[in-house]
């Protein structure tokens, strides 16, 4: 008796599935069906909830015909590993059309068993792609799934979360979960039935509403903190977290409700870091007249707001010795000159005890304008933060480009920084001097007005030190001029 | 000046000031370690080999695990760094267990896979990593947790206590921060090239040891399985492209690093000046791990994506690396994809990996035509110019000067601030 002596010619089988994601139900009726020989167009398939077979519907004579047992002398049938893994996962896509497409591949599979491999045919293309679509959902799940903790009448903490699949997931996710949460009880409640781990068993429960899941959890409000904070505003790429995190799953994650705000966010922190900007696009000044000018005019830092002038460097462009200050005083800022003060008196005199003549040095500051705070009548100075020298910076640049000294004497740690950019300690760089990118050398000593703090013994010291450094300078002058 | 000291911090006022601190780590994978699961244990988690991404932010990056710094002072003065000394930036410190319990709260809800755990330098090297350490010691061993953990490690710290890091952390972590040593000395002050290139190769050979191991005994405690990786900072120094690319796939050889990662100096608040005025485009850094891919998956030489590279060294920035190699090399198309090895198909631009395999088992049944390969790939058009098959030659079009002009996509990214 052959295959085919076994059915009717003709007949048409309506194959009922028990549930829409049962796939051993799928295989082992394809299995009787392929040894009866029944083509795939004369199989229906329907899951439950389906409205029917239309051609099982029209007529007695195409009626769900019970499958006779197959042939004993039947082949078994024959599907490569590819197949089935791809047929597990494809199985639970929602597409109704899934498990005939199935059949009609483990149909052909008969005949030509490396079918799988044949990545350009349309039906094993189509499989592939709803396999794919399958295991992102399922990736998805593990992803989006967000448990709120509620304690049972027993004082136990229970987590349970909502989630809403596209596909026919659940059951088979479940021991994702249960892998992950082993020692936790908890529940996940979808519109396609609810699976419950206890610490110990695995239920199943029918479908749920979102309205049977807790609204919040306390925990929600850092992860909203954590999320707006790990967010980088410089960098906003919409579309990339879009494509990744479809607006289909929001409304079940409590951290999309900030999403529209952050976005709004950067874009306002973006037009104010095109103002910023502007800076990087200013072309560095070519002469130490412009150097005057922009820094006059400068208001990059609070500094240039206190309603002080800028003080410009004084000096010859070409001279083999710069000297840095800190900030103009508050002699300075009314002369508009540097180091003019009680400092720039004893600088004076130590420069010219040292041999050194102030006339033919370019003499400046680390930061332009000056910084005080009001102390009755008078000006008290403050120092410079190193934001504040950093940001001074581009101006010292400037002047080191135009002046191009072979030597840098930066009187203080905040000329020190407004050179090297970072903070040295005086006591440990004062003495060798340090290389610059440009070629030049830089020599760190004390500022003046150090000097003119202390009292007795250790201002003898300091001046000692600081008439020590300014020799030291002359002398590496003397051997660069020659 | 005046220090910034708040009275009493709360939680949720350190943890943002800590994980504002710690999102310019852009690594954030939780993937490619040992599989584990809580059944059994006492705790929560599992590893299963493919890392989970639980949210994106607007930047387009993936929240997987607890990124956050443990503290963000800092003795060192890194100028490209917004936790460096001198920044003024408001300051936080976690205790241990506070970062166990957040770690552990995030976890129970499926906000994360774990914890990437890293720390502004506080006292000394030292201290600063065995607290680090006692962070994934009291989850491990108290609270018996299985999900990831990454630790970043802190080159200037003893042996034996980076060592204790990789018992507990599925990865660990050194970032060699700049592509020259040069840029090193000049914006990182306080750390040294040697020293981190130092602990980087006894990572590498711990891990190598605790693989031999386990081997040979079942029960060989495991050493960071999911192996290490590095960043590097894109755009803060003078490195070309070229410069990077040659560091990256050193880096690769030297250490056998699971991944570089390449973060575009992103401008930060209260930058220091010393930092360049130009920031680099964001797509510099996507190139950058085109070339990498290319390097790790396709087959390329470092100095073959080199060869792809414009004058000055950097990689064009309006098409992808592989098609700028494809352009300069045009003697090498058009490729057959019914004849053509493996190496040769990998270098077809827009053919990926998963299209050449497709390619390679499809034409064992049937030999392909035109349709065929547009099934099988993501953009026919793409890849037109520089195949053939049995149907179509692309004659007129490889040999055609203005073929760049065809192919570059003609929409112009907006650049981002």
């Amino acid at each position: 008796m052959t295959a085919m002596q076994n059915v009717s010619l003709g007949a048409h089988y309506a194959v009922h599935l028990p549930a829409p994601d049962d796939f051993a139900a799928w295989r082992e009726r394809a299995r009787g069906l392929v040894q009866c020989d029944v083509p795939p167009d004369r199989v229906s398939w329907i899951e439950p909830g389906a409205t029917g077979d239309l051609f099982a519907a029209e007529g007695p004579s195409r009626g769900d015909k019970r499958l006779p047992p197959p042939p004993a002398d039947a082949p078994p049938v024959r599907a490569s590993q590819r197949f089935l893994t791809i047929a597990r996962s494809a199985a639970l896509h929602s597409d109704p059309a899934r498990f005939g497409l199935l059949y009609r591949v483990l149909w052909r599979l008969q005949r030509n068993p490396r079918l799988m491999e044949d990545k350009a045919d349309s039906e094993v293309r189509r499989l592939e792609e709803l396999a794919k679509s399958v295991r992102r959902d399922a990736h998805k799940m593990h992803a989006f799934v967000r448990f709120r903790e509620v304690e049972e009448e027993d004082g136990t903490p229970h987590f349970v979360a909502w989630f809403e699949p596209d596909h026919h997931i659940v059951r088979a996710e479940a021991a994702f979960f249960m892998r992950r949460f082993a020692n936790m009880r908890w529940s996940i409640l979808t519109p396609r039935g609810s699976i419950h781990w206890d610490g110990e068993v695995m239920r199943e429960g029918p479908p749920a509403r979102r309205e049977d899941a807790p609204g919040g959890d306390p925990v929600e409000d850092l992860w909203r903190s954590y999320y707006a904070s790990i967010f980088n505003p410089a960098r906003l790429k919409v579309g990339a977290m879009l494509s990744e995190m479809p607006k289909k799953y929001w409304k079940n994650l409590p951290e999309a409700e900030l999403i529209p705000q952050l976005i709004a966010g950067a874009q306002a922190r973006e037009a104010a870091m095109v103002k910023a900007g502007e800076r990087e696009e200013r072309v560095r000044p070519a002469t130490l007249a412009e150097v005057a000018q922009g820094a006059a005019a400068c208001r990059d830092c609070p500094i240039a707001d206190c309603g002080t002038r800028a003080v410009a460097g004084e000096g010859q462009s070409g001279a083999t010795l710069m000297i840095v200050g800190e900030q103009p005083g508050d002699q300075e800022d009314v002369v508009g000159r540097p180091f003019v003060g009680p400092a720039g008196q004893l600088l004076d005199d130590h420069l010219a005890r040292a041999g050194i003549d102030r006339a033919a040095t370019y003499v400046t500051n680390a930061v332009k304008h000056f910084k005080f705070t009001w102390k009755g009548k008078h000006r008290l100075h403050q120092s410079p933060g190193a934001k504040e020298i950093d940001t001074c910076r581009w101006w010292l640049d400037a002047e080191r480009a135009i002046v191009r000294p072979r030597i840098v004497l930066a009187l203080g740690a905040s000329a020190a920084r407004g050179v090297l950019g970072k903070t040295v300690s005086i006591s440990k760089a004062r003495g060798t001097p340090l290389a610059l990118d440009d070629g030049s050398e830089l020599w760190i000593t004390a500022h003046p007005s150090y000097l003119l703090r202390l009292d007795g013994a250790a201002r003898e010291e300091q001046t000692a030190l600081f008439a020590a450094d300014l020799a030291a300078v002359r002398e590496r002058l003397a051997e660069l001029t020659g | 000046m005046f220090p910034k000291v708040p009275m009493q911090q709360t939680l949720r006022q350190k943890l943002e000031i800590l994980a504002d601190a710690a999102k310019y780590d852009a690594s954030c994978a939780s993937s490619g370690t040992a599989k584990k699961n809580s059944l059994g244990g006492k705790g929560v988690g599992s590893t299963e080999g493919m890392g989970i991404c639980h949210a994106y932010a607007p930047d387009g990056r993936c929240i997987s695990l607890l990124k956050i710094l443990l503290t963000n002072h800092c003795i060192f003065d890194c100028h490209y760094c917004i936790n460096r000394k001198s920044a003024n930036t408001p300051r936080a410190r976690f205790t241990p267990q506070e970062v166990v319990d957040l770690t552990l709260n995030f976890y129970r809800r499926n906000y994360i896979e774990g914890l990437f755990l890293s720390s502004g330098i506080v006292k000394n090297a030292n201290h600063t990593m065995e607290q680090l350490v006692e962070v994934a010691r009291i989850l491990r061993e108290e609270h018996d947790f299985r999900g990831y953990i990454h630790l970043k490690t802190i080159p200037e710290a003893d042996a034996e206590i980076i060592h204790a890091a990789g018992l507990y952390a599925d990865r660990v972590s050194i970032n060699v921060e700049l592509p020259t040593t040069a840029g090193l000395t000049r914006l990182a002050p306080d750390k040294n090239a040697g020293q981190i290139e130092g602990a980087m190769g006894r990572t590498k050979a711990r891990i190598i040891e605790a693989k031999d191991e386990r081997k040979r005994f079942r029960h060989a405690p495991r050493f960071a399985p999911a192996g290490q990786s590095t960043q590097m900072i894109v755009g803060a120094d003078g490195a070309s492209d070229t410069v990077i690319i040659g560091k990256a796939s050193t880096l690769y050889n030297a250490f056998g690093l699971r991944r570089v990662y390449y973060s575009a100096f992103s401008p930060i608040p209260d930058a220091s000046a010393v930092l360049p005025l130009k920031r680099p485009p964001l797509l510099r850094e996507h190139r950058l791990y085109q070339s990498d891919w290319l390097m790790r998956f396709y087959g390329f030489a470092p100095q073959e994506v080199a060869d792809a590279a414009e004058a000055d060294g950097n990689l064009p920035l309006d098409i992808d690396p592989k098609l700028a190699w494809a352009l300069k090399f045009r003697e090498s198309f058009p490729v057959d994809v019914n004849r053509a090895p493996k190496e040769m198909l990998l270098r077809v631009p827009g053919l990926g990996t998963k299209a050449v395999a497709r390619i390679l088992a499809s034409r064992r049944h049937r030999t392909l035509r035109l349709d065929d390969v547009a099934r099988l790939t993501a953009s026919v058009a793409k890849v037109r110019p520089f195949i053939c098959t049995v149907d179509w030659r692309p004659t007129l079009l490889t040999d055609r000067a203005d073929l760049r002009g065809l192919i570059v996509p003609k929409s112009e990214q907006l650049e981002l601030f």
